[in-house]
């Protein structure tokens, strides 16, 4: 398995989009610890470490969508929940 | 005295004035509503019942009377808290008789718990009775994420509240934020904090409008009164219930409602939730950059350590000459000893040679040669007495033999008379049939022969069919010898 997954970028990224950034945080911090340890053979640890490069890439993407947005909910006169974007108050 | 009772009793009064009932009972309203235009009165809410009209009946008690109050939908709309039954209250208003039922009411214009101590009572009542519910269940609550990409904000859209939280937010990690207003002191605040948090939770996050992560449900500080909203019970059901985590920010860090109980957490102010909310994003930054620099290091050093470990084991695979020294020196060793083998190993078959040459001497040949000699000899004595005696044997039987042939000879039948005819050749000729006339034979006496020539037949040639056909084997040699006529005619 690991070996396939080394293989293709897609095995290496499998299921990281799917990733809240906590997760992939805590992945790559495993991921991190594992190749210190110097456990995981030449094979393995290139997979690890590109599974790796991949995690940092995601957190990055979620960190640098950082923008504060406010929008407003209004109810409508039959209840309907509608959004209006505000200004900062 | 006993006469003025008589007189009481039996004779009309006529100075005294006579009311009609509907005189004296609005008579007696006026009078209560001057007297009583404006009372306080403290007691007991019992019997609480809000009316579909929104309006307020209730009875106010103590230990010795009972007082029916009503508050108009207007009036009750502005009280802070929910009246309810057990609550010792003050209310202030007017007392107001209703002439067609004999009754008389105060109209409250304002409510207000009789004290904290009162309020606080009720609200553990109230929190006792929810938590017997489960509803502040420690297993109920969830964990707030990590990174939420939208916070939900249910508070004043004006205040201090909000531009706290937002500020607070846009320091740590600028996010997406709905924010849901509402009333948050005050009659129908309960309700729409309520619809706020149900309506957050039903938000799809598929659909047209986005769903929240997390959920922060703000006010600032307050009166226990103007806090009340957030105990009543359609809040902390709403709040219980939702399915997106909630913090609660309401009011100041000492002041603790039901909603406190109710919420996945609690913050002691709303600043305080919008740091809950969400996580510092330089400080994520900075642990990514150090992780990162930490996966490159870790993979740099293994490659370099596994690098090493190549270069070490090269190093020790490096001289193949060495691979072949021991065989080469057993090789040389054996090349030493292959000649000294061969000399030696023909030293030893001289010597069994020379060993085995040695018994092979012409004296024991002889003696054997002898011994054999001497068997032959026997052999060969006792082989030329047995042919002697066999050749005997045959020639007797020879001769008897013989004997019987010269009896049963043609040469004995000759002696007889008869002639054998031969063709020159010497073959028999035993048919008369198989002769040509003109043809020269030789006949064959008993003391020698004759030549002589077939001559022509006439007794053959007119030949009578009378004669059985004449028959030329053997037989006729033999008639031929029979019938010494026909024979001699021959000639």
């Amino acid at each position: 398995m690991a070996e396939e997954d080394s293989t293709t970028p897609d095995g290496v990224e499998a299921g990281i989009a799917e990733l809240s950034f906590e997760q992939a945080l805590s992945e790559l911090e495993g991921i991190v610890q594992r190749l210190e340890r110097g456990e995981a053979g030449l094979d393995e640890s290139i997979a690890l470490y590109e599974r790796g490069a991949a995690l940092k890439r995601h957190c990055e993407a979620k960190l640098r969508d950082a923008e504060l947005r406010i929008e407003k909910i209004e109810l409508g006169a039959d209840g309907e929940v509608k959004l209006k974007e505000a200004d900062t108050p | 005295m006993a006469g003025s009772y008589e007189g009481r009793m039996t004779d009309p009064l006529p100075n005294v004035h006579e009311y009609s009932v509907s005189e004296l009972a609005f008579a007696l309203k006026r009078s209560v509503e001057d007297r009583f235009g404006h009372v306080r009165v403290r007691g007991e809410l019992s019997g609480v019942k809000i009316a579909a009209s929104g309006h307020l009946y209730a009875g106010l008690k103590d230990e010795g009377a009972v007082l029916d109050v009503v508050c108009w939908r207007g009036q009750l709309a502005r009280m802070g808290f929910r009246p309810e039954d057990g609550l010792e209250v003050i209310a202030t208003g007017r007392l107001t008789t209703y002439p067609a039922r004999s009754k008389y009411q105060l109209v409250i214009e304002r409510l207000e718990p009789a004290g904290v101590g009162a309020l606080m009572a009720l609200l553990d009542e109230r929190r006792k009775k929810l938590a017997a519910e489960g509803l502040f269940a420690q297993e109920r609550k969830r964990p707030l994420p990590f990174l939420p990409d939208i916070v939900a904000v249910v508070t004043s859209p004006t205040g201090a509240v909000i531009r706290d939280i937002l500020h607070r937010l846009a320091e740590r990690f600028p996010r997406r934020v709905l924010l849901w207003p509402v009333l948050v002191q005050g009659e129908g605040a309960a309700e729409q904090v309520a619809a706020a948090v149900r309506g957050l939770n039903e938000l799809s996050q598929a659909g047209r409008l986005p769903r929240p992560d997390v959920i922060i449900v703000a006010r600032g500080g307050g009166s226990i009164e103007d806090l009340w909203p957030f105990n009543e019970e359609a809040v902390v059901r709403a709040v219980a219930e939702s399915r997106i985590p909630v913090i609660s920010a309401v009011g100041h860090e000492t002041d603790t409602t039901l909603i406190d109980h109710a919420a996945d957490r609690r913050a002691p102010t709303p600043t305080a939730a919008a740091e809950m909310a969400v996580p510092v994003r330089g400080e994520l930054i900075a642990r990514l950059r150090d992780l990162d620099a930490r996966l490159d290091g870790a993979m740099a050093r293994l490659v370099m350590r596994l690098g090493d470990r190549l270069k070490a084991a090269a190093a020790h695979l490096a001289r193949p000459r060495d691979l072949l020294l021991v065989p080469r020196q057993r090789l040389d060793e054996l090349g030493e000893r292959l000649p000294r083998a061969l000399i030696a190993g023909t030293r030893e078959k001289r010597l069994r040679l020379t060993r085995a040459a040695a018994g092979l001497v012409p004296s024991r040949l002889r003696q054997h040669w002898r011994y054999e000699r001497r068997g032959l000899d026997e052999a060969a004595h006792r082989l030329s007495k047995a042919l002697a005696r066999t050749l005997e044997e045959r020639r007797q039987r020879l001769e008897s033999a013989t004997r019987l042939l010269e009896s049963l000879s043609y040469k004995a039948v000759l002696a007889r008379g008869f002639a054998v005819i031969r063709r020159p050749d010497g073959t028999v000729v035993a048919r008369a049939e198989r002769l040509s006339y003109g043809e020269r034979v030789r006949a064959e006496f008993f003391d020698g022969w004759r030549p002589m020539r077939v001559e022509a037949d006439e007794r053959v040639s007119q030949s009578s069919p009378a004669t059985p056909s004449p028959n030329p084997r053997a037989g006729k040699s033999r008639r031929a010898g029979g019938e010494g006529g026909g024979q001699g005619r021959l000639f």
